[in-house]
């Protein structure tokens, strides 16, 4: 059989592609080696794209029995040694949460793009919406300080996964890409760049030298070295509250020191995960926070409105969570007025509330459709009365 | 107890985490006997120690992992299966164990048991049945013997148990066997040829839980139970597998053997070397 030489990892150029596929890229090209999902609408063209593209490679696209075994596989891929990704949507993405949490509890890196439909429950399959940003948050049980970021259009979904998996490998953790439908399915151009051009982070390996260590002592990022298995290093891995040896301790002193460590690490690089896009923000009187695909109707709302004469501004978080509420507040000593539009019940907006500590106006649609410019400014003129 | 100390080391020692010991294992659990069995098999087994992995579920049997002196890895409940599957397709040079209980494996991890048997995956499971949840403090399971009491079953149990032999064989699994702690040279014997064996393996180990079984279904103690074996074991390695599901009652036979040794294409993602 004769068969075209392989496409290299980084399809270096400019393309046509849809959001989907511009994150399977993304994944390729951020160092993915292994990729374990189950197919769900709208995220079903990532396995595509990564079950056509991983083996050529020489890597592993492994399809699961549902989404409880995808997200343990990934887990299971990176302590052996892979970068790892699985794609789902929300459905699946519930279910994910719980092996999330041991991700987070055994500090495993590994990424999870959701791209959002409507729910609860099975809701509009095919359809928008933005109502997972807070499962992202609060979906597993205990506390912790997630990462996620929300891509705005197919080129994003290149670049954030990119970021995704870089913060992943740094801060030793998951990390979501919490992106939707209409950036999933929305085709434009993505460029992308020699491999050499791109920055791509890798986890701290434990030396394999025999040394005894703690395998869960951090350094000064609060991020200890990973081992892999197979090297020798005799590690203990678990769920459970563990020491600094990895070993179970039923203890409330280091069950307070281990959760907070791993909430601290993620603030302690709150500033560099936080990625932010302002328009127009400089002389706002009103501000518009929308963020993903609802970032593009509010972007147009913004200019509708400064054509009637109304000095709006959009900010545009790029990393939801740690939520980039210092930047935010900067804009509140001239703006005095925010409008939040999201295609939820208002889930951001609440946070940015919390944050202002003033109340917003909410711009929500369940999901299921784009809010249009229209509706975002008319809670822009209501704002503004 | 004078105190003096009759040995310092343990044979064992270079595969047990010392530094853990004691177990939170009850008196007269057959776990300390089981993962004593699987500690000679890996070290006389021709993988090097450093290229077996352990990986449990939640439970009683889900705590082996944290004893062993080797990369462990204690996940979540019922997704043992699952994560090793990640752990041998990304590094297939690594021998990979499961140690769970009956409730882990066959409970809220059956479906994920189900597709790596068919798929052949390349995975060695120890499942250790004791018939009852024991860590929660011995509530019924779908191991539980029709008609066996427990915490949850006052009147006894009204489900019929799966037949795990017969259960691993239908699916494809390559290697089928089922032994008690008190029979720890064919335990050990089969747990060594396991984890030579290509493939999906299956070792069911029958195990006392004096505390959470043995003492409500008029079994007694760790010992008596041990007594029991001894008495309605029989070695029947080419047994009908459809006919040997244990009632743990104290005249029933208990069938043991390794029942299951066959050839079947082991599971290889597409892409990955030798595929």
């Amino acid at each position: 059989m004769v068969t075209a030489a392989a496409e290299p990892r980084v399809l270096t150029g400019q393309h046509f592609m849809n959001g989907d596929l511009a994150c399977a890229e993304g994944a390729l090209a951020a160092g993915c080696t292994f990729f374990a999902g189950y197919p769900i609408t709208p995220s079903t063209e990532i396995a595509e794209r990564l079950s056509y593209r991983l083996p050529d490679l020489g890597c592993v696209y492994v399809q699961m029995e549902d989404e409880l075994a995808s997200m343990a596989a990934i887990l299971g891929a990176s302590w052996g040694g892979a970068k790892t990704m699985t794609a789902t949507s929300g459905p699946g993405f519930t279910l994910m949460m719980e092996n999330f949490g041991l991700g987070v509890m055994t500090e495993t890196p590994c990424v999870i793009v959701d791209v959002q439909r409507a729910g609860p429950s099975t809701g509009l399959p095919t359809l928008v919406s933005q109502a997972d940003v807070m499962q992202a948050k609060w979906g597993s049980h205990g506390d912790f300080e997630p990462v996620a970021f929300a891509p705005s259009s197919p080129q994003e979904m290149f670049d954030l996964t990119i970021a995704a998996f870089n913060a992943s490998e740094r801060l030793r953790m998951p990390v979501f890409v919490m992106a939707d439908e209409l950036v999933g399915h929305m085709t434009e151009r993505v460029t992308i760049p020699a491999a050499e051009g791109l920055t791509i982070a890798n986890r701290k390996r434990t030396p394999c030298d025999g040394a005894t260590r703690l395998h869960y002592a951090p350094d000064e990022d609060l991020v200890p070295p990973m081992p892999i298995a197979g090297e020798g290093h005799n590690m203990h891995v678990t769920g459970l509250t563990h020491d600094e040896r990895g070993y179970p301790a039923g203890d409330a002193l280091v069950h307070d020191r281990l959760v907070r460590r791993l909430s601290n690490k993620v603030r302690l690089h709150a500033d560099e995960l936080g990625l932010t896009e302002e328009i127009m923000t400089d002389d706002a009187d009103v501000i518009v926070v929308a963020y993903g695909a609802m970032a593009r109707s509010a972007r147009c709302a913004v200019a509708l409105a400064r054509e009637q004469g109304i000095k709006a501004g959009l900010f545009r978080p790029l990393t939801l969570w740690p939520f980039p509420y210092d930047k935010l507040r900067e804009r509140a000593n001239r703006a005095g007025h925010f409008v939040v539009a999201e295609m939820n019940l208002g889930q951001i907006a609440r946070e940015v509330e919390r944050h202002l500590r003033r109340p917003a106006t909410w711009v929500t649609h369940a999901g299921g459709r784009m809010i249009s410019p229209e509706e975002v400014l008319r809670g822009v003129q209501e704002a503004v009365l | 107890m004078s105190g003096e100390v009759i040995v310092t080391e343990h044979p064992m020692d270079g595969l047990l985490r010392a530094d853990r010991l004691p177990h939170i294992w009850c008196p007269g659990c057959g776990l300390g006997s089981i993962m004593s069995c699987l500690a000679n098999a890996i070290a006389d087994s021709e993988v090097p120690p450093n290229k077996h992995v352990i990986v449990s579920g939640i439970g009683c049997t889900g705590r082996v992992a944290g004893y062993m002196k080797l990369d462990s890895f204690h996940t979540t409940h019922g997704r043992a299966i699952p994560f090793a599957i990640g752990l041998k397709l990304s590094n297939p040079e690594l021998t990979v164990t499961v140690v769970s209980g009956d409730g882990d494996l066959f409970s809220i991890g059956g479906n994920h048991f189900l597709h790596a048997a068919r798929r052949n995956v390349d995975i060695n499971v120890v499942c250790v049945n004791n018939f009852n949840y024991g860590m929660t403090g011995g509530q019924f399971g779908p191991t539980t013997p029709t008609g066996a009491r427990t915490t949850t079953t006052p009147n006894g149990n009204t489900e019929p148990a799966f037949n795990l032999p017969y259960l691993a064989a239908s699916l494809g699994a390559v290697y089928v066997a089922r032994w008690t702690p008190l029979h720890v040279r064919q335990l050990y014997r089969s747990m060594l040829d396991a984890l030579h064996k290509p493939g999906f393996r299956l070792i069911e180990v029958i195990s006392p839980c004096p505390v959470g079984f043995g003492k409500s279904n008029e079994i007694g103690e760790g010992l008596d139970e041990m007594r029991m074996y001894r008495n309605n074991c029989i070695v029947k390695p080419d047994a009908d597998l459809r006919e040997i599901g244990i009632d743990m009652k104290r005249e029933s036979p208990i069938v043991l053997g390794n029942f299951l040794d066959i050839e079947r294409p082991v599971f290889r993602p597409s892409g990955a070397e030798g595929a």
